[in-house]
């Protein structure tokens, strides 16, 4: 068996940190320490993002999740309880049933996946001067490419603030 | 180089990760915690199959930014409803939430 190469060896350190910290966002009791855990997973999968050559998406999922999205959460969970504590239980009662259709969902996308051609193929290197960033920016705004669903999203993004602002708002 | 089987394995265990979040976690906000690993997992895929398929193509990094777009709208509108039926009911446990039950 050969030896496995320093970017395996990354790889499957920051897996098993991205996965960790996830499943202590689903069991952890405190919901503020779940949020924090959520911030880790996150920076482990803009790793990941690092890993796959798409410096553009890690720097996004940084700013976007963890500057902004995380924070969100973090000032939720102050807003919605008292003390710090909640009391009761926090998984519901059929908690293993909810964890058998997980295991379930989870062999079966890798069932379905092993019986894909490409399953274990590599990465073709990167063509010399190879310009992601811009090659990304044309395909967002270019006529033929995507220009269309950027738009949608931008005007989804607007909407949806002006609801949650709606929805949230203290009318007294 | 890391073959592509391993992305698209750590996707589906984030995936399962967050489902299993989804289905049994009591507290509203725990349940859109779930929801933004699922999402992860999604992106995870989406940067994978760029990466080895053809660069050029680069239509997985648009998708992902577009549900990075997707997400943002989704979280600030979900907990913009916890906050508000908070408020009303005075709690965040999801099972408590029954204003549209018979």
């Amino acid at each position: 068996m050969k030896l496995m190469t320093a970017q395996q060896i990354i790889f499957l350190i920051v897996a098993a940190f991205t996965l960790g910290s996830a499943l202590m966002v689903v069991t952890t009791r405190n919901l503020v320490h779940a949020a924090l855990w959520l911030v880790s997973t996150l920076f482990g999968v803009a790793v990941i993002y690092a890993l796959l050559n798409a410096n553009f998406i890690a720097v996004v999922q940084v700013v976007i999740y963890i500057g902004a999205i995380a924070i969100l959460f973090i000032f939720a969970v102050m807003l919605t309880r008292r003390d710090m504590r909640d009391s009761g239980p926090q998984l519901n009662s059929n908690w293993w049933l909810g964890a058998i259709v997980a295991a379930l969902v989870f062999t079966g996308l890798v069932f379905l996946l092993q019986g894909w051609s490409g399953f274990t193929g590599t990465a073709a290197d990167l063509p010399s001067g190879f310009d992601p960033i811009g090659l990304l920016g044309e395909a967002l705004v270019s006529p033929e490419a995507y220009v269309l669903p950027f738009e949608v999203a931008s005007v989804l993004l607007l909407a949806a603030l002006v609801g949650a602002v709606y929805v949230a708002f203290n009318k007294k | 180089m890391v073959p592509q089987s391993w992305y698209l394995i750590l996707a589906a265990a984030l995936f399962g990760i967050g489902l299993f979040g989804v289905l049994t976690r009591r507290n509203a906000i725990a349940i859109l915690l779930g929801v933004e690993l699922m999402l992860n997992a999604v992106n995870v895929n989406l940067v994978s199959f760029w990466r080895y398929s053809d660069v050029l193509n680069m239509s997985g990094q648009v998708f992902s930014v577009i549900v990075f777009a997707v997400t943002a709208a989704e979280v600030s509108v979900g907990l913009a409803l916890v906050i508000s039926a908070y408020r009303r009911r005075n709690t965040v446990i999801a099972n408590d939430m029954d204003m549209l039950k018979f």
